[in-house]
């Protein structure tokens, strides 16, 4: 009755009118704001903090640098892959605005003013930023030894490697390559490239930390994984998890920057050494130095034979993970894994390498890794098509994973609909009616794209669903809602479930006190796995609700549990009684009392890939694809390029809210769309040059293509609840690839750098002309 | 009231007369946030450029996060608190919600404000005059098409 219905956003009325809650509006009394001192150079070691200056400006309560933090935290350094990111710098800076010291004061203004007045005297190290170059021996190291985090045991191999700025080598190897390459009629090698990009999260990172006498702390923190904060803060202090309470309110956006640690340790040892709240909230420049979206190289070789079938794929990728791993090393071999694309290739071989380098540290942003690798295979695909002298859509055609085939993993492709996309990307993209290509100095052309997504693995996630004594119902789980609209999502499961409206469904917001593990609100995860939990929850409920009906209904006597029916919030026998909720509650409990607690866990099945070979029969449990086609117009003379039209398709598996399911797709291409015609972070020195909105621009109403719509294919996945997969990252893989590839089609030029800005463009024509612009000085 | 760094103003915040004890660097955001308590008006990104900020002060939008709070003495100061001041939904906002023109919802009361705006001055506004006069305001999760689809909307419901 609610699965598969456009219901409205459950705290849509709040946002409207400005009384939504966020972290970012949290005041607590006698609280002290912190402002972060932040390292000037890429590369150095620290001879000499003085705070002398910002300790003397009236109002300054306390400086804190990692001497103090030792004092409560004496191992200072976190990450979810590596311990390596100390809470403030530790002897050594490794980025243009790392934290080195913070400021706290009543008064954020005085804060402010004080963190300037920081002098820290450094004496600088050769820094490297290229990922590449960085991956080289004799490049300067970064971190003296890799400290994996022991939770992944795939990493443990690289404990205590020294000498490297390598944090992970990712294999896979499947058939093999060099006899492919051997047999293949062509071989294609191209290197395509992308620049740093940011969430820019429109409530930036915000946390902070209250004390709870000597019994613990709580944590308030816009962050997408409240149960990995509340872990790690434990782990930091030396903690029980149960001394820490990690809660969130609604997000102000999330796409990755607030996962895992950010703020959180930091606020945390402040409140811890000075006893006071604690308060510190990024300003949108900050972010810029806080988490970014990896920057990639990827080569990309392919062996193809002359009727287009690929036989032979080797990538290898460089991701550019900056000072420190974060997610990193996941991102690098989750997505890694991916790189053949979803296409059926006999012999592959897949390095990847998670690089550290001197810029600011690289993490989860909206596809993990994913865009980066779609942006090379999509690309290449349509050099190869037009070399063969085959259409785009028909090469791919020949090529896709088809079910009971294996992916490069060895795992079998099942529940996903490769070709049905395809059909539909082409129906879409009217793809067989003439197109004109313009004339002068417009020029058009049109490109499609297909990428493809395994879903991360393996994570749990557990759900309460609570009935309470007038029959009001609350669902408590931790997935976070960022503005994927998940709360509705979820109380449409358990109102399909108990049979009432999903706005009489109480969300409870994720607090570590409260709701039950969740691994991340991340990788388009939640749908899948919380949506299971959640259904299973439910359902423990109904069971439990028919039990007591089968003792009370007819007056004592016991009904077999199989003369029993659940409909619409009630119970019916087949002899025609019946209670409802509240009746049960009270048959129960004997007056307007209790609870009744359903539980449900999901963990999908999985199997580890080999560590030399990348092989596993169970890598994921769900594969995502995402398939976008662009008509584009080109100004052949200023190189700008104008998106007239973005089809943006998808295998969804089920809707469980078919408007929601819309506003994900069209809404992370809009978000691809910037990343792939200008938004890129620039660097001198390792110094972010336009670290502000002025400078770094985003999508706005009038960057919006003339025509962008979204379209896709519902086949129920065996296992996902009522059949849904993910959604929220699929939208990012294609669009990129689409848009260069009718760039391609215009003008057979090809850009191998992201983002498509009109300079890069119009070099690009001008060296296809034999006019190449004079280099940048 | 003044000794220099900090004065009283005196304003009509949402159709009450109210006054506050500011900072003159303060800006209106602010102000709103510390003495009245409206989290509506949030400053993003401190440069007037995402609209998340957005106040109507004399009835004319503004980004309350330039704005200083010293400008609004004896102004009329509108936020997106005051549109739904006895429970019922302002049309525009019962568009947005009811388009789903809304994700995470931070930047929401500005666009809802500034579309406020722009039907008073362009009751039928065109597609392309919505995205003109709507241009200064950003949505980072992209809610754009269904932002248009609100608005015409709301151009409707105004209109009856």
């Amino acid at each position: 009755m609610s699965v598969g219905q456009s219901i409205r956003r459950l705290e849509g009325h709040a946002k409207v009118t400005g009384t939504a809650e966020y972290i970012h509006h949290l005041r607590l009394p006698g609280m002290l704001s912190g402002k972060i001192h932040r390292s000037t150079v890429a590369h150095g070691r620290i001879v000499r903090i003085d705070s002398s200056a910002a300790l003397a400006l009236p109002g300054v309560h306390a400086v804190i640098t990692i001497d103090e933090v030792l004092a409560v935290a004496p191992s200072p350094y976190y990450g979810p892959a590596f311990h390596d990111q100390p809470i403030l710098a530790h002897r050594k800076v490794r980025y243009v605005g790392e934290p080195v010291a913070v400021v706290l004061a009543s008064d954020p203004h005085i804060a402010e003013e004080a963190s300037d007045l920081i002098q820290v005297e450094y004496d600088p190290i050769d820094p490297v930023f290229d990922e590449v170059a960085a991956a080289r021996p004799d490049a300067p190291i970064i971190h003296d030894v890799l400290k994996p985090a022991g939770m992944f045991t795939d990493l443990k191999h690289l404990g205590g490697r020294s000498g490297t700025n390598v944090a992970l080598d990712a294999r896979l190897r499947r058939g093999d390559v060099s006899k492919g390459f051997a047999e293949a009629d062509h071989v294609f090698e191209d290197t395509f490239t992308t620049g740093k990009v940011i969430h820019a999260t429109f409530e930036p990172m915000v946390s902070l930390a209250e004390l709870h006498g000597a019994d613990g702390l709580t944590i308030h923190t816009a962050s997408q994984s409240p149960s990995f904060v509340r872990a790690e803060v434990s782990r930091l202090l030396g903690w029980a998890e149960n001394r820490v309470r990690v809660r969130t309110a609604h997000l102000g956006g999330g796409f990755g920057a607030k996962l895992y640690i950010k703020l959180e340790a930091l606020v945390a040892v402040c409140a811890l050494l000075v006893r006071r709240p604690v308060r510190i909230a990024l300003s949108m420049d900050e972010q810029f130095y806080t988490i970014t979206k990896h920057g990639a190289t990827v080569r990309i070789k392919t062996g193809v034979t002359s009727d287009g079938r690929m036989i032979a794929r080797e990538v290898e990728t460089h991701w550019n993970g900056g000072a420190y791993a974060d997610i990193g090393p996941r991102v690098t071999q989750k997505s890694g894994f991916t790189a053949a694309g979803p296409y059926d290739i006999e012999h592959v071989a897949l390095d990847n390498y998670a690089v550290y380098t001197n810029e600011p540290p690289a993490g989860a942003l909206r596809g993990f890794g994913i865009s980066q690798l779609v942006w090379a295979y999509e690309r290449q695909a349509d050099i190869i098509a037009k070399t063969l002298g085959i259409d785009p859509i028909e090469f791919r055609r020949r090529n896709v994973l088809r079910k009971g085939r294996p992916h490069a993993t060895g795992t079998i492709v099942s529940d996903m609909e490769i070709d049905a996309v395809l059909d539909l990307l082409e129906q879409r993209m009217d793809w067989r009616r003439p197109f004109d290509r313009g004339s002068g100095a417009i020029r058009r052309g049109r490109g499609v794209a297909i990428g493809l997504k395994a879903c991360i693995s393996p994570t749990t996630s557990v759900a309460m669903v609570l009935l309470y004594g007038d029959g009001s119902c609350a669902l408590q789980c931790g997935t976070v809602d960022m503005g994927q609209a998940s709360d509705t999502a979820l109380a449409q499961i358990v109102s399909e479930v108990l049979g009432i409206p999903t706005a009489s469904v109480r969300v409870v917001r994720p607090d570590t006190d409260v709701t039950p593990y969740d691994m991340a609100t991340l990788g388009s995860r939640s749908m899948f796995h919380m949506g299971n939990a959640v259904k299973a929850a439910a359902e423990d409920v109904r069971a439990q609700v028919l039990r007591i009906a089968a003792t009370s209904l007819g007056g004592g006597g016991v009904t077999e549990l199989s003369e029993l029916e659940y409909v619409d919030a009630e119970v019916v026998s087949s002899r025609g009684a019946r209670m409802t909720l509240r009746e049960i509650m009270l048959a129960r409990f004997a007056m307007q009392a209790g609870t009744i607690v359903g539980v449900g866990s999901f963990t999908p099945s999985y199997k580890k890939p080999d560590l030399s070979t990348g092989q596993s029969a169970d890598v994921t449990p769900f594969w995502m694809l995402g398939g976008a086609g662009a008509e584009i117009a080109v100004d052949t003379e200023t190189g700008r390029i104008e998106v007239t039209r973005l089809v943006n398709v998808a295998d969804v598996g089920r809707a469980i809210n078919p408007a929601s399911v819309d506003l994900q797709l069209t809404g992370a291409a809009i978000m691809q769309l910037g990343f792939t015609l200008f938004e890129e972070m620039v660097f001198s020195d390792g110094q972010v040059v336009n670290a502000s909105l002025a400078d770094y621009k985003i999508p706005g109403f009038l960057d919006l293509p003339a025509d962008i719509s979204a379209a896709y294919v519902e086949v129920p996945h065996s296992h996902g609840p009522y059949g849904a997969k993910g959604v929220g990252e699929t939208g990012v893989f294609s669009p990129s690839p689409a848009i260069a590839n009718a760039l391609y089609d215009a003008l057979g030029i090809v850009v191998r750098h992201l983002p498509l800005t009109p300079e890069r463009v119009l070099r690009a024509i001008r060296e296809a002309d034999g006019r190449p612009l004079e280099d940048e000085s | 009231m003044t000794d220099g760094s900090r004065r009283t103003i005196r304003f009509t915040l949402n159709g009450r007369t109210v006054t506050a004890g500011i900072a003159v660097f303060e800006t209106v955001v602010e102000v709103l946030q510390r003495e009245f308590a409206l989290f509506g008006a949030r400053e993003s990104c401190g440069q007037g450029l995402c609209g998340c900020c957005t106040v109507v002060v004399n009835g004319t939008a503004v980004s309350g996060c330039l704005y200083l709070a010293a400008f609004v003495d004896g102004a009329d100061v509108v936020t997106i608190e005051g549109l739904a001041a006895h429970g019922v939904l302002d049309p525009v906002q019962e568009a947005f919600v009811s388009q789903g023109g809304l994700q995470c919802g931070f930047c929401t009361p500005g666009f809802v404000l500034m579309t406020k705006e722009l039907l008073e001055q362009e009751p039928h506004p065109t597609d392309d005059q919505i995205r003109h006069y709507l241009s200064g305001n950003l949505c980072r999760c992209a809610s754009y098409p269904e932002i248009i689809k609100a608005v015409r909307m709301a151009a409707d419901r105004v209109e009856d």
